[in-house]
C-alpha cells in the first residue's frame, strides 16, 4: 500500500541527496529575499515615459520586428570559435544514405575488434 | 471474468488490441471520421489500461509473468513449452509504460493536428500497427518474434515518416529510414540465425542459460548491439534520426521517440539477459589485470556515449530548423542513457554501478517524455504558423500562452534543471560516472549546460521578442493538442517532484531486472539445464 510519505521521500545517492520539496521551499525563501531587496530600489521608474525608451547610441530605433535577434545570429561567437569542429561535423553529415551505412559498418568492425578479437 | 484473468492475458492483449484495432480502423473510417478517431483513442486507451494493470501487478508483486501462445505443450526436458512466449519482468513493464503514454498522447494530439490531411484511415492504421510492433518488441521472450515485431515497427514507421508525401524531403527521410532499418534488421536476423544454429533454440531465457560465449556468440553479440544501436541513434550511426524526426509529422515523431527507446531496450535485453551470465567472466589476463567483457563493453559504450552527447549537443546548437534542433538534442540525450549503462557495466557489482543503471533507466522515461513534449510543441507551432525555421519565428508567447508554458516545462526538463525530472536522473548519472572517472562527469555536465543554451536560443527566437505582424492572427492550438501536451507535462512534473517514489517503484525493478538475469531465466526454464 502506497502512503503519502512514499511521495515525499528524499532521493539519496552515494554522496548526496535531492528533494524537490526542500528545493521549492529554498526557492520561495530566495524569492522573498529578492522581493525585500527590490523594495529598497529607486521608486522613480515611470512606465510609458521617455526613460523607458530604447537608446541605441543616438541611432534611430528600428521597427519592433527588426529588433528581434534571429536564431542564426545567436551564439555566433561560440560557433565561430569552434569553426574547425563544425567543419568536421558538417563533413560527417553528408545526408547520403550510403554514408550512413558506411558508418554502421565502421562501428560494427570496431566492435568486432574490441569484443571479438580481444 | 475476474481481474486476475485479465492480468494473466494482458501480455497478449497489449499486442492484440492495437493489432486488431489497426485492421478495423479503415472499416470504422468508412462510417465516420470522428467515430474513427474515437475508436483509435479508445483502442490505445484500452491498451494503456492493460499495460498499467500488468505493470502494477509486476511492480507490486515483484513476479515475472509469462504468457505462452498456443498452449503449454510440447515441453522440453527442461520443462518449458516450445512455443512463442511473452515474458514480462520489471524492465518490460517499465518500457511498456513509456510506449503506452507516448501512444496515448500521439492519438489524442493527432485528432486536431492531422485534421486537414487526407488518408487518415491509413495514418491511424499505421500508428496502431507501430504501437503493436513496439509492444511486441518489448514483451516478447523469443528472438525471432522480436525480429518480426522490429520489422512491423520499422515498416510502419517508414511509411509514417514519409506521410507528407507532398513534401519531397519527407519521402527522402522515409527512404533513408527504411534503408537503415532494413540494414540493421538484416544483421539482427543474422545474429539470431547464428544463435539458433548453435543452440537450436530461439527462446531468450533458454539461450541466456545455454550461451557459452564462443567466437560465434561474440559475433552474434556484435551484430545485435550494432544493429540495435543504429536504430537507437547512437553516434555515428545517428544520421537518419534528424532526417526522420525532422520530416515526420510531430505526432509520428512522438512515437518514433518511443521506437528509438525500444531499440535501446533491445540492446539492454540482449546484453544483460542473453549474455548476462558471461559479462563478468575474465576474458584475458594481462599482468595483474584481468580483462572482463563488462569492462571492455562498458568502456566502449562510455566512449560512444561521450561522442554521442558531444555531437548531438554541438549540432543542435547550430540548427535553425526547430525539429532538427530537437532531433539532435534527442541524440545527445540518448548519449546520457548509454553513458549511464556504460558506467554501470564498468562498475558492475558496486553500489555506484547500480546507481548508474538506475540513473540510465530513469533517464529513458525522462528522455522520452521531455523530448516528446518538445516535439509536440514544435508541431503546435507548425500547426499555428506553418513555420519550422526559427529564423522566421518570434513573439509567439504573446499568442500561444499554453504552448509557451509547455515549452518551458520541456526546456527545463530536457536541460536537467531542477525541479524537473531530467535533473533527478542526470544527478544519478553524474554522481555514478564521477566515480568511474571525474572527467566523464564534467563533460556530461558541461554538455547539459550547452543543452540548456540550445533551448534558451529556441525560447528567445520563437517565443520572445515583439509580436510579428505576420503572426498577429495566430491563436493557440486546439484543445486536443493542448491535452496531449498537458498529459506529458503532468508526468514530467510528477516524476520531477517525486523522484524517489518513481525510482523505488518503477526504476528499481527495471534496473534489478538488468543487473540480475537469473529470475528471467528460471521463470521460463525452472533452473533446469535442458
Amino acid at each position: 500500500m502506497i502512503s503519502i510519505y512514499d511521495f515525499i521521500e528524499t532521493l539519496t545517492t552515494d554522496s548526496g541527496f535531492w528533494n524537490p520539496l526542500i528545493w521549492g521551499v529554498a526557492i520561495v525563501i530566495a524569492f522573498l529575499i529578492v522581493y525585500i531587496i527590490r523594495g529598497f530600489g529607486n521608486k522613480g521608474y515611470k512606465k510609458e515615459t521617455e526613460q523607458t525608451k530604447v537608446f541605441l547610441s543616438g541611432n534611430p530605433e528600428y521597427k519592433e520586428e527588426k529588433m528581434h535577434v534571429k536564431a542564426s545570429n545567436l551564439y555566433w561567437g561560440f560557433t565561430e570559435s569552434l569553426k574547425w569542429v563544425y567543419k568536421v561535423l558538417d563533413k560527417m553529415h553528408t545526408g547520403n544514405v550510403s554514408d550512413y551505412v558506411l558508418w554502421f559498418v565502421i562501428i560494427m568492425g570496431t566492435l568486432f575488434i574490441i569484443l571479438g578479437v580481444i | 471474468m475476474n481481474l486476475e484473468t485479465i492480468i494473466t492475458h494482458s501480455p497478449a492483449l497489449i499486442v492484440a488490441v492495437p493489432l486488431l484495432g489497426a485492421f478495423l480502423t479503415p472499416l470504422v473510417g468508412k462510417i465516420n471520421d470522428k467515430l474513427r478517431n474515437v475508436f483509435v483513442i479508445l483502442t490505445v486507451g484500452l491498451t494503456t489500461f492493460f499495460v498499467f494493470l500488468l505493470a502494477n501487478d509486476i511492480f507490486s508483486s515483484g513476479n515475472i509473468r509469462t504468457y505462452v501462445f498456443g498452449g503449454g505443450t510440447p515441453i522440453t526436458d527442461g520443462g518449458f513449452a516450445i512455443r512463442i512466449l511473452f515474458e514480462v519482468d520489471g524492465l518490460n513493464a517499465f518500457m511498456a509504460i513509456i510506449a503506452s503514454i507516448l501512444a496515448l498522447a500521439c492519438v489524442i494530439y493527432s485528432w486536431a493536428f492531422m485534421k486537414e490531411n487526407t488518408g487518415l484511415d491509413k495514418y491511424y492504421t499505421l500508428i496502431l500497427l507501430m504501437v503493436a510492433g513496439m509492444f511486441g518488441m518489448i514483451l516478447t521472450g523469443d528472438m525471432f518474434n522480436f525480429f518480426v515485431f522490429l520489422e512491423i515497427t520499422s515498416i510502419s514507421s517508414c511509411v509514417l515518416i514519409a506521410f507528407w508525401t507532398n513534401k519531397g524531403k519527407a519521402v527522402d527521410a522515409g527512404f533513408k529510414y527504411i534503408v537503415i532499418s532494413a540494414t540493421g534488421a538484416l544483421f539482427i536476423l543474422f545474429a539470431i540465425a547464428i544463435l539458433y544454429s548453435q543452440y537450436n533454440a530461439l527462446n531468450m531465457a533458454f539461450l541466456a542459460n545455454s550461451i557459452q560465449y564462443t567466437f560465434l556468440d561474440k559475433i552474434a553479440l556484435v551484430l545485435l548491439i550494432a544493429g540495435l544501436a543504429m536504430k537507437a541513434g547512437i553516434v555515428p550511426m545517428h544520421m537518419w534520426l534528424p532526417d526522420a524526426y525532422g520530416r515526420a509529422p510531430s505526432s509520428v515523431t512522438l512515437i518514433l521517440v518511443g521506437a528509438t527507446q525500444v531499440s535501446l531496450y533491445g540492446v539492454l535485453r540482449m546484453t544483460f539477459t542473453l549474455y548476462g551470465s558471461q559479462l563478468t567472466i575474465p576474458l584475458k589476463q594481462i599482468g595483474d589485470t584481468s580483462i572482463t567483457m563488462n569492462g571492455l563493453l562498458g568502456i566502449t559504450l562510455i566512449a560512444l556515449a561521450l561522442i554521442t552527447i558531444l555531437v548531438g549537443v554541438l549540432m543542435a546548437l547550430k540548427q535553425t530548423d526547430f525539429k532538427r534542433l530537437i532531433a539532435f538534442a534527442a541524440v545527445g540525450e540518448i548519449g546520457y542513457i548509454v553513458l549511464a549503462i556504460g558506467a554501470g557495466l564498468t562498475a558492475m557489482g558496486t553500489s555506484y554501478g547500480n546507481m548508474a543503471f538506475r540513473g540510465g533507466i530513469f533517464h529513458i522515461i525522462n528522455d522520452a517524455l521531455d523530448v516528446g513534449l518538445l516535439f509536440l510543441v514544435a508541431g503546435a507551432i507548425y500547426y499555428a504558423t506553418k513555420q519550422t525555421s526559427l529564423n522566421q519565428m518570434g513573439g509567439l508567447s504573446r499568442n500561444m500562452k499554453y504552448t509557451t508554458v509547455f515549452f518551458l516545462i520541456g526546456l527545463l526538463a530536457v536541460a536537467g534543471m531542477p525541479p524537473m525530472n531530467g535533473f533527478a536522473s542526470k544527478l544519478l548519472i553524474y554522481q555514478s560516472t564521477y566515480q568511474v572517472n571525474p572527467i566523464i562527469a564534467i563533460v556530461a555536465i558541461l554538455c547539459s549546460i550547452l543543452l540548456l543554451a540550445v533551448f534558451v536560443k529556441v525560447f528567445h527566437s520563437a517565443f520572445l521578442g515583439p509580436k510579428l505582424p505576420k503572426f498577429k492572427d495566430v491563436k493557440d492550438v486546439p484543445k486536443s493538442m493542448l491535452l496531449a501536451m498537458g498529459i506529458i507535462a503532468c508526468f514530467i512534473i510528477f516524476f520531477g517532484l517525486f523522484p524517489e517514489f518513481v525510482v523505488n517503484n518503477l526504476v528499481k525493478p527495471a534496473a534489478d531486472a538488468i543487473i540480475n538475469n537469473t529470475n528471467y531465466i528460471t521463470t521460463v526454464i525452472g533452473g533446469a539445464v535442458p
